[in-house]
C-alpha cells in the first residue's frame, strides 16, 4: 500500500470516528438527550477515573477487568494445551478427524450463551462454568484451525524431512507444527475475539465481578455513565487482545505473509 | 562405491478414476560417480520414479535396491532435492542446511558450523543468518542442495531441480551441480524436461515413454565429464556431437508423443 493510501485511510478513520464522537457530545452538551439516556463524554471520563480510583460494586476498574482477563487467559491456556494437539492428531489422522470432527461441528454452531444454563446446572453460577464456557469457544475454532493447517502442509516438505532422518514425532513436531503456525495463531486470533465477547456476555448472567457484571449492575441501577464506561472498556481490550496477536502472529509466522 | 538399482519395476496408482499405469517395467542403476538423468514428457512417471528410489512409494512389481538390500522406506543415503525447494521457511539458511544433522542429535554449535561450510560450497559464504523467505529462486536451490549433501548422502535424487529458474541462473546452477558431482563423488539421479540439460548434465540418459512410463532409450553421454575435463559450457553445448544428440532426443520425444497421440486417438 502506498503512503497517499495509507494516510488516505487514515483520514477517513478520523473523520468517522471524530464525527460520532462530536454528534455524541452536541448530542450531550445541549441537553436534547438527558444524562440518564446518555451521558456526555466529560461525564464518561470522569467516571473512568471514578472507577479506577474507588471501583463500582465492590471492586474497582482494575480487579473487574482483571477478573474478565484472568478467565479468558485460563480458557485459552487449556485450550491451546488441548485444542492444538487434537487438531494435529485430527489433520494427520483421518480416522481421529472422522470420530472427533461430528463433536465439534455439532456444538459449534450453537452460540454459547444457548447452552450456558445447562452448564450451570450442572456446574453451578462459579469460575468454572465460566471459564469452561470460554474454553468451548475457543477449543472448536483453534482445533479446526489447526487440523486444516496441518492438511495443507507441502507434502513434498515432509518428504524432505523423511529423507534428512526426521522420525515421526521430529516430523509432527519440527515440520507439520511450525508448518501449520499461521492458521494455527490465525485461528486463535479469532477464536480468542469470540471468546472475549462470549465471556462478557456470560458475566451478565452469573458472576461477582468482571467486567460484563459491572456494566449489568450498573444498568440495573440506572448508572449510565458506568455503562458506556465498562462498553468502552470492553472495547479497549478486545482490540488489545487482537492487536498482541497480530504481533505474535507476525513475530511468529512472519514468514508466511512474507515473500 | 554403492548402486541404487530398480529392477523390473512397476507402479500403479489407485485413484478415484481407478487405476493409473504410472511406470512399467522400469530398469535402471546409478552408481557412485555417475548423473543418471531422466526425460520424458509431463506425466510420463518421472517423479514416481524418483518417489521409488527415495523410498516414498512402494513398487507394484519388482525391487528397488541399494547394494542388494531393498529400499524400506526414505533414508538419508539418498537424499532429496525438490523444485519447490521444500526448504523450512521458519528457519534461517544455516538452520535449513543443518535440519537432518539436527535431526541426528548433533549439537547446534557443531551442525552450524558444517551448515556454515556447506553454504560456502554452493557459493551461499555470507548468506547463513538469511531468512528464507528473502533469497531468490536460484539462492534457495542452492540451500536445498547444500541441505541434502550435508547428511552425507551416498545418492542425490533431483527432481526437475532448476525448472524454475531463469536462463542464465539455469546455466549457473548447471555448473555448480557438476562442480558438486565431481567434489563429492555421488552418485546423482536427475529428472528434467529440458533436452539440453539433460545432455549437459549427464553420464548416461534414459528416456522415458508416456503412461505408462517405460524406458524408451538409453544413451551413454560425455558432455558433463568433459565439464569437468575443462572445456567451457558454451563450447560443449555449440559442439556438433552435442547438437546432432539433441536433434536425435527431439525426435524420439515427438515420436513417442505421436505413437501415445495415436493410442488415445
Ligand atoms: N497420487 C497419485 N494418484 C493417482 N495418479 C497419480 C498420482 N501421482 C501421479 N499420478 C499420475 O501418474 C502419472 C505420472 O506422474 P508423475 O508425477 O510421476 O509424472 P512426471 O513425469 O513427474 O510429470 P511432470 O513432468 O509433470 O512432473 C501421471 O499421469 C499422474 O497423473
Ligand atoms: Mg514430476
Amino acid at each position: 500500500m502506498s503512503a497517499d493510501r495509507a494516510s488516505g485511510h487514515g483520514a477517513a478513520t478520523a473523520l468517522s470516528l471524530g464525527a460520532v464522537f462530536a454528534i455524541w457530545w452536541g448530542a450531550t452538551a445541549s441537553g436534547l438527550i438527558t444524562p440518564l439516556f446518555l451521558p456526555g463524554p466529560g461525564d464518561v471520563a470522569l467516571r473512568l477515573i471514578d472507577l479506577a480510583q474507588h471501583g463500582f460494586v465492590g471492586a474497582t476498574l482494575l480487579q473487574h477487568t482483571g477478573a474478565s482477563l484472568a478467565r479468558v487467559g485460563l480458557a485459552m491456556l487449556f485450550a491451546v494445551i488441548t485444542a492444538v494437539p487434537v487438531g494435529m492428531a485430527m489433520g494427520l489422522y483421518p480416522r481421529i478427524n472422522a470420530a472427533i470432527d461430528p463433536l465439534i461441528e455439532f456444538y459449534r454452531p450453537v452460540p454459547p450463551l444457548a447452552y450456558l444454563p445447562l452448564m450451570v446446572i450442572w456446574f453451578g453460577i462459579g469460575e468454572l462454568t465460566k471459564i469452561l464456557l470460554i474454553y468451548l469457544a475457543i477449543f472448536a475454532p483453534l482445533a479446526i484451525a489447526t487440523a486444516s493447517g496441518v492438511r495443507r502442509v507441502d507434502p513434498n516438505r515432509i518428504r524432505a524431512a523423511q529423507s534428512l532422518g526426521a522420525s515421526r514425532d521430529q516430523i509432527a513436531w519440527l515440520v507439520i507444527f511450525p508448518s501449520a503456525l499461521p492458521d494455527i495463531l490465525t485461528g486463535l486470533r479469532i477464536a480468542l475475539g469470540v471468546g472475549w465477547s462470549t465471556l462478557v456476555a456470560a458475566e451478565l448472567v452469573a458472576a461477582t465481578r468482571g467486567l460484563g457484571f459491572m456494566v449489568q449492575s450498573a444498568s440495573q441501577m440506572l448508572v449510565t455513565d458506568v455503562v458506556v464506561a465498562g462498553i468502552f472498556v470492553i472495547a479497549l481490550i478486545a482490540l488489545l487482545i487482537e492487536l498482541v496477536l497480530r504481533w505474535v502472529e507476525r513475530r511468529f509466522a512472519g514468514w508466511a505473509s512474507a515473500g | 562405491m554403492p548402486t541404487l538399482s530398480v529392477d523390473r519395476v512397476s507402479l500403479t496408482y489407485r485413484s478415484k478414476r481407478g487405476p493409473v499405469a504410472a511406470l512399467a517395467d522400469v530398469s535402471l542403476a546409478v552408481a557412485s560417480g555417475e548423473i543418471v538423468v531422466a526425460l520424458g514428457a509431463s506425466g510420463c512417471g518421472k517423479s514416481t520414479l524418483l518417489g521409488l528410489m527415495a523410498g516414498f512409494l512402494k513398487p507394484s512389481g519388482g525391487a528397488v535396491t541399494v547394494d542388494g538390500v531393498p529400499v524400506s522406506g526414505p533414508g538419508t543415503d539418498r537424499a532429496v532435492v525438490f523444485q519447490d525447494d521444500a526448504l523450512m521457511p521458519w528457519l534461517s539458511a544455516e538452520d535449513n542446511v543443518a535440519f537432518g544433522l539436527q535431526m541426528r542429535g548433533v549439537a547446534q554449535a557443531e551442525r552450524r558450523a558444517a551448515a556454515r561450510d556447506m553454504l560456502a560450497q554452493v557459493g551461499l559464504a555470507g548468506c547463513a543468518s538469511h531468512a528464507i523467505h528473502e533469497m531468490s529462486g536460484g539462492m534457495r536451490q542452492r540451500v536445498g542442495l547444500a541441505r541434502a549433501l550435508a547428511v552425507k548422502p551416498d545418492f542425490l535424487l533431483m527432481d526437475e531441480p532448476l525448472g524454475a529458474l531463469d536462463e542464465l541462473t539455469r546455466e549457473r546452477m548447471q555448473m555448480l551441480v557438476l562442480n558438486l558431482w565431481q567434489t563429492s563423488g555421488k552418485g546423482i539421479f536427475l529428472i528434467t524436461h529440458s533436452i539440453e540439460e539433460a545432455l549437459f548434465l549427464s553420464t548416461r540418459l534414459v528416456l522415458l515413454s508416456p503412461r505408462p512410463g517405460r524406458i524408451v532409450q538409453r544413451y551413454d553421454t560425455g558432455f558433463a565429464r568433459r565439464f569437468i575435463a575443462g572445456e567451457p559450457v558454451r563450447t560443449i553445448k555449440a559442439d556438433p556431437d552435442f547438437l546432432a544428440m539433441r536433434d536425435d532426443l527431439s525426435s524420439a520425444i515427438l515420436a513417442n508423443a505421436a505413437e501415445d497421440a495415436i493410442d488415445v486417438g
